[in-house]
């Protein structure tokens, strides 16, 4: 089962390490990482989408990044109600004829054009990554020279549900 | 020359080796295992000057320096503290390390590094003992600053000796050891990151202490948290308030005392048959600090089958690691123990178990074949417990002589047992030894070696001479990687590849080599003559002692199998 995981850590060098290395010694899956600042100063942000087999699995994973002493805190909101994005650049082939038709594809997904050259045009998107993969398969018939996905980022949204409620906000069950 | 020199440093202001050797000063620390090198030039110079603080001990190799460390902290419960220089002087650690790592024994290692400049170009004598360490050390330090050298040392030492202990590798580049610094230094810390739940959940204590009341098939298994904890005397509280049998791990032998009636002995792939069947048919286990080791569980789908678990342990992720758990307490051993022994037991329902278990301890003893002249390791093991009534710090390599000494040396103390469990480090032995002698200078010192091992590591036979430690060496020598040649002669028909070794050196010349009495031990009669007299003196002593080179370690639970699968439980 996929499951978001997200760690506050010291901004100390070597932590990046510290922690894929500890998820791949104990054969954990990682799928995207994500890091950066938080607001406060010293210290990260690490976002993880995993691939663990069973709960059991998952205990573990957070057990042992808990262990780490540059670790701060680390929970699994894969659960909660949830903010989560990932930003992906779509380089794709095109030329001035199907320029238009590629602007016409990305609109309702709210993605913009940040590049253009006589063969090719950047898209830029933003969202949910099963948003992100629905547009990449839109676009892939007219040929995509580059790809890059930052990896999903998330944070819990400000108010949280009751239990009851938020079963179906689960995003990547 | 040298009161010139320190009198110069007084007025001087104090380079990074001069913080380092202070901040080990306000550790407390007092013996020091290390080799120098170009890379710790400045430190080893701050020791000089310093002279009289530490005991430096001068190993022959840095992995003789660390297992030396290893059995200088497991005997005496306080960090072993160990200097390394960069590149290989470090990377020769690293077998001490990853052995530390798994068996939980504090260490603070202190590793050179080339200057920070030049980190990351190749330079000589350089490694990235960083990266290198990250996973093997419970954490580890590069240190960027010179101001913070005395809050990292702190740190190192507080996370190794604390919670479940571990190794801390503290990297120091040349420029910060050897650069002169002036200002004050502060070296107060506060760790958010690191926090260990050191008391109980009462909740889960009261849940624990219903379970054994109405447990019909308890037994405890108690690892080498007790130890770590010093609760043994609690342990012993716990016991006796609830009638419970008693099984160890390996590395949790003398945590509760081995002679007690209600001891089963060690539990696992080579445990007693009264141990493995009492975890195999209880209801209710309770672990206290141990993990779970595969070589303890033997087939997980096996283990315990029908138990309730309940396990105490300081470090969160063992608990439920390998065996799901109904009864988790995160909590130092002490403290766990302790809320159990202030609660009133009464009815207890488990007489029929115990008298079970009674009844396989008498029928299912330990045994082994005695021929009429030549001398076979288990009577051997009972020899060496007889002779040192009990009371030696034995140390040991990995394979079959290790089975035998926990076996048969029944250990009734705490921090008596040091051995490499977790990763099975040959050539540990003797210089761990030389460690644990070094923190009780008191006690009668065995390292148990199998001849192999001792190959490994013997070149430490130079501390010996040098220092006239009453160190006793034995070499269990049956001419083999004795266990190797098991495994191969029960799962690989016969086939004795690379496993006999019949060429040795005369280990009794080689121990007069570096002064230090050898003997050579080939009968019965001989082994009495000279055993006692041996141990019972106090200078070193390398024996070399000749045992049957296919007597197998039994009983014997084979790979794959679980613990009602024991072979060889009778002759």
């Amino acid at each position: 089962m996929k499951r978001i995981v997200t760690a506050t850590v010291h901004n100390r060098s070597g932590v990046l390490n510290r922690v894929t290395g500890l998820l791949a010694k104990r054969q954990f899956n990682i799928e995207s990482i994500s890091v950066g600042r938080t607001e406060t100063e010293g210290v990260s942000k690490m976002t993880f989408v995993v691939e663990v087999e069973d709960d059991r699995k998952l205990e573990q994973l957070t057990k042992q990044l808990n262990k780490q002493i540059d670790v701060l805190k680390v929970s699994d909101i894969t659960d909660k109600a949830i903010v989560a994005r990932e930003l992906a650049m779509v380089k794709v082939i095109s030329n001035p004829q199907i320029r238009s038709e590629i602007q016409g594809i990305i609109e309702p997904f709210r993605a913009s054009i940040i590049d253009v050259s006589k063969e090719s045009v950047t898209v830029q998107v933003t969202g949910k990554s099963d948003k992100v993969d629905a547009l990449i398969d839109l676009l892939r018939p007219y040929g995509i020279k580059e790809l890059a996905r930052t990896g999903l980022t998330a944070f819990t949204r400000g108010h949280q549900p009751q239990v009851a409620e938020f079963k179906s906000y689960s995003l990547l069950k | 020359m040298k009161a010139q020199a320190s009198a110069e440093q007084e007025t001087a202001t104090k380079t990074g080796a001069d913080l380092l050797v202070e901040a080990l000063i306000g550790q407390g620390v007092e013996t020091l295992f290390g080799y120098p090198g170009g890379a710790v030039l400045p430190i080893y110079d701050a020791i000089y000057r310093a002279e009289g603080s530490f005991d430096h001990i001068l190993p022959r190799h840095e992995q003789g320096a660390i297992h030396a460390a290893e059995g200088y902290a497991r005997v005496s419960g306080k960090a072993g503290v160990v200097i390394g220089t960069s590149g290989p002087g470090a990377t020769n650690l690293v077998t001490g390390i990853a052995d530390a790592m798994m068996d939980s024994i504090p260490l603070v290692i202190f590793t050179g590094q080339v200057a920070k400049g030049v980190i990351g170009t190749d330079a000589f004598q350089e490694s990235d003992i960083m990266g290198i360490t990250t996973p093997i050390t419970k954490h580890n330090y590069q240190v960027q600053e010179i101001e913070d050298l005395p809050r990292i040392v702190n740190e190192a030492f507080h996370i190794a000796t604390t919670g479940r202990p571990g190794p801390v590798v503290v990297d120091i580049p040349k420029d910060i050891s050897s650069t002169v610094y002036a200002k004050e230094v502060k070296s107060d810390f506060h760790l958010p990151g690191y926090q260990p739940t050191v008391k109980p959940n009462p909740l889960q204590v009261s849940k624990l202490h219903d379970a054994l009341v109405e447990a019909k098939k308890p037994v405890v298994l108690a690892g080498s948290g007790v130890i770590h904890a010093g609760a043994s005397e609690e342990l012993k509280t716990f016991v006796q308030n609830y009638q419970l049998p008693v099984t160890t791990t390996l590395l949790g032998l003398g945590s509760y005392p081995g002679t007690c009636d209600l001891s089963l002995g060690m539990a696992g792939m080579h445990g007693t048959y009264s141990a493995n069947t009492a975890l195999y048919e209880c209801d209710l286990l309770i672990n206290i600090g141990s993990r779970f080791d595969d070589r303890l569980t033997g087939n997980l789908k096996h283990f315990a089958p029908n138990a309730m678990v309940a396990h105490i342990d300081i470090d969160p992720a063992e608990i439920g690691k390998n065996i799901p758990t109904h009864i988790p307490i995160v909590s130092d051993a002490k403290a766990a123990l302790e809320a159990l022994n202030a609660k009133t037991v009464k009815g207890l329902h488990h007489k029929g178990w115990m008298d079970a278990i009674s009844q396989n301890k008498i029928d299912y003893p330990l045994w082994h074949d005695q021929p009429d002249e030549l001398i076979v390791p288990q009577w051997l093991m009972q020899k060496v417990y007889e002779y040192t009534s009990g009371e030696a710090v034995v140390t040991t390599d990995v394979g079959q002589h290790q089975m035998w000494a926990a076996q048969y040396y029944q250990f009734d103390r705490p921090n008596r047992w040091v051995t490499s469990g977790g990763l099975g480090t040959m050539g540990y032995g003797f210089p761990a030894a030389i460690g644990a002698q070094l923190a009780d200078m008191d006690s009668t010192c065995v390292a148990v070696v199998g001849d192999g091992g001792f190959q490994m590591t013997l070149q430490e036979l130079s501390v010996l001479q040098e220092r006239r430690l009453p160190v006793k060496v034995l070499i269990v020598n049956n001419q083999a990687l004795g266990m190797v040649r098991q495994w191969q002669e029960k799962f690989y028909s016969e086939r004795y590849s690379e496993s006999i070794i019949d060429v040795q050196p005369d280990f009794v010349k080689l121990a007069e080599s570096y002064q230090v009495p050898g003997y050579k031990i080939e009968t019965q009669e001989e082994l009495l003559e000279v055993l006692p007299k041996v141990l019972g003196d106090d200078q070193p002593a390398v024996i070399d002692c000749r045992v049957l080179q296919k007597e197998n370690v039994y009983p014997m639970i084979a790979p794959g199998k679980g613990l009602h699968e024991m072979i060889g439980v009778k002759r």
